[in-house]
């Protein structure tokens, strides 16, 4: 069934059209929010959304009043902070998993697969308490630290998939030249994981973008991550919908635009772990 | 599982260099791991620790010196809290048909992804966008679908004449958890597509050659062939996916923050709710420990079956 060729009327009626109408579903929701989002705020509850008429006065609006501008600059500290940490810290730790055999690396490996699987809320109330402890609430500080929590492990997981692709006879070749071990991971491993780390990276950057629970949570006043601006909107500005979609368009813009150029990489990384495993 | 012992054994290499020693062999692979080791213990396995230990006190927030042990008495609270009851009766409804929701669709999707047809690049890079946006985004523009005067789906639904009259979609505790479950289906499904089309494309092609000479029908391939093919990834993105969508309590925080009355209330959102409006962690703590007892329970029940029925 897979890949055969069908006559191209039958073709039409069994696959383009029902993966159309999945695609409907799938985009209607975005292309109706962004309809929205350009419709005069007038005309909105009178005409309804129409994408004739267009006009930006919501996205201008956003900026001047609402001060969504700070609220992307935190965002971008918070997640460029998150990806700092989540990489450098997995760099070393996948080296391991992946070419050394020691004594505990089962059990080290499983702990990191094991943190991923206990629920944020069990996470998320000693995490408010330890902040406020440490004076570290309404911090850029304290999102990059609850962000690592789902990074850093995720990134050690990934990571251990890519520098399994890259074959062992290399590291061997540039130690023979002479070079240390940690010479080896850093000339030769990871030039040539290169693509693999910006894949990482940007799913880290994007999950720690769309993140909000923890923002909403640690942050707030002070540090106002993008997500808690948009939900923010919701309660203030009720029945400004343009505005609203506007918002949603633009906290959305960031992590939809990454997801595209890199999900081919991403998701043969996601992939084969699950395939192959 | 990643790829984890795909080189078992590992002999040193040639030459180590200025770790060359017996010594420095032994250290290097801890000395590299110990800075993600000693931080996942200190930002992760301690605070699970410390939910476990404030479950078992009487400790509410804004009464920071009240921190008297109590013993089980939060959990015996809770199995006598009627909200308790509501809340798990929805978490199991929620996950119960979310999940199924999203791998039928997801199968679908795949399946339809898996035959030749010119567009299929553009319809591959497409489907994953509702897996990339914030579930905020996602709860903002469902809220803006269900709007009960100027909302798409009520537009939608009178115009095909399935309802009499506009419905608050969201507001009416019959429909609200259905209208979640559909987003929640919605933000995905996408994913059990991508992964359940990776799998169908390491089926070898010969098979269905082979099959369709002996005259097996496209359902008997696909129950035969195509099925046994992605059990394994079918596996284990349920369980993925069932994880995720149990700590997905945000989009159903945004939408109607549990209401309306206790209509959409599940359990991590009852935790959640509980520590932050009332700030009893206690009690919430509790609650976050009880919530992820039963989820271990159900994915250990869940990995003893399928480990059998793959095998």
């Amino acid at each position: 069934m897979a890949l055969r060729k069908l006559p191209l009327g039958r073709r039409l009626l069994t696959v383009d059209l029902p993966m159309a109408l999945i695609l409907v579903f799938t985009l209607g929701p975005y292309l109706w929010m962004f309809i929205t989002s350009v419709t005069d705020e007038s005309k909105l509850f009178t005409e309804g959304p129409s994408i004739i008429g267009a006009t930006i006065d919501n996205y201008t609006r956003l900026f001047r009043t609402v001060g969504f501008g700070d609220n992307l600059l935190d965002s971008l500290i918070v997640s460029c902070g998150t990806v700092i940490v989540g990489l450098s810290l997995s760099i070393t730790a996948a080296y391991s998993f992946s070419r050394f055999s020691f004594r505990g690396k089962k059990i080290l490996m499983l702990q990191f697969l094991l943190i991923n699987m206990f629920p944020l809320v069990l996470l998320i109330l000693p995490l408010f308490v330890l902040m406020r402890v440490l004076g570290l609430l309404d911090t850029h500080l304290a999102l990059i630290i609850a962000n690592s929590t789902v990074a850093i492990p995720f990134s050690i997981w990934m990571m251990v998939s890519y520098m399994n692709g890259i074959p062992k006879s290399l590291d061997e070749a540039a130690m023979t030249d002479g070079c240390t071990r940690l010479g080896a991971l850093r000339r030769v491993v990871l030039p040539l994981c290169g693509p693999g780390i910006v894949a990482t990276g940007i799913y880290i950057f994007i999950t720690s973008w769309n993140e909000y629970l923890y923002a909403l949570t640690l942050g707030g006043r002070n540090v106002r991550t993008i997500t808690v601006a948009v939900q923010t909107l919701i309660g203030e500005y009720e029945v400004q919908w343009g505005l609203m979609t506007a918002g949603g368009i633009v906290g959305a813009m960031p992590a939809t635009v990454l997801f595209l150029l890199v999900q081919k990489r991403l998701i043969s990384g996601l992939t084969q772990g699950a395939v192959k495993g | 599982m990643p790829a984890q012992d795909r080189n078992p054994t590992n002999r040193p290499g040639p030459k180590e260099g200025l770790t060359g020693t017996r010594l420095g062999r032994s250290v290097l692979p801890y000395a590299m791991l110990s800075p993600a080791v000693i931080v996942t213990l200190a930002i992760v396995f301690l605070p699970m620790l410390q939910t476990a230990w404030m479950s078992l006190h009487d400790y509410v927030l804004f009464r920071p010196n009240d921190f008297t042990f109590v013993g089980l008495d939060n959990f015996i609270a809770a199995l006598q809290d009627e909200v308790f009851w509501i809340s798990l009766k929805h978490t199991v409804i929620w996950i119960g048909v979310t999940i199924p929701a999203q791998l039928l669709l997801g199968l679908v999707t795949a399946l339809l992804l898996n035959q030749n047809f010119p567009w299929r690049p553009v319809a591959r890079a497409l489907i994953i966008i509702p897996w990339a946006l914030p579930s905020v985004v996602i709860a903002l523009m469902w809220v803006w679908i269900y709007d009960s005067n100027y909302g798409v789906m009520n537009d939608f639904m009178l115009r095909l004449g399935l309802i009499e009259q506009a419905m608050p979609w969201l507001a009416n505790p019959k429909t609200a958890l259905g209208a979640i479950i559909l987003t929640l289906t919605w933000q995905g499904f996408p994913f059990f597509a991508v992964m359940i089309l990776a799998g169908l494309q390491s089926i070898p092609r010969s098979y269905y050659e082979a099959a369709s000479i002996d005259g097996a029908s496209t359902w008997r391939q696909f129950w035969h062939i195509t099925l046994p093919g992605i059990s394994g990834v079918l596996v284990t993105s349920v369980l993925l996916r069932t994880i995720w969508v149990a700590n997905s309590f945000d989009v159903i925080f945004v939408m109607t923050g549990g209401g309306p009355g206790y209509s959409t209330y599940t359990l991590p959102l009852y935790a959640f709710v509980k520590a932050r409006t009332n700030l009893d962690f206690g009690y919430g703590s509790a609650l976050a420990v009880l919530f992820t007892i039963l989820l271990m329970g159900v994915v250990m029940v869940y990995l003893r079956r399928t480990g059998k029925a793959v095998q």
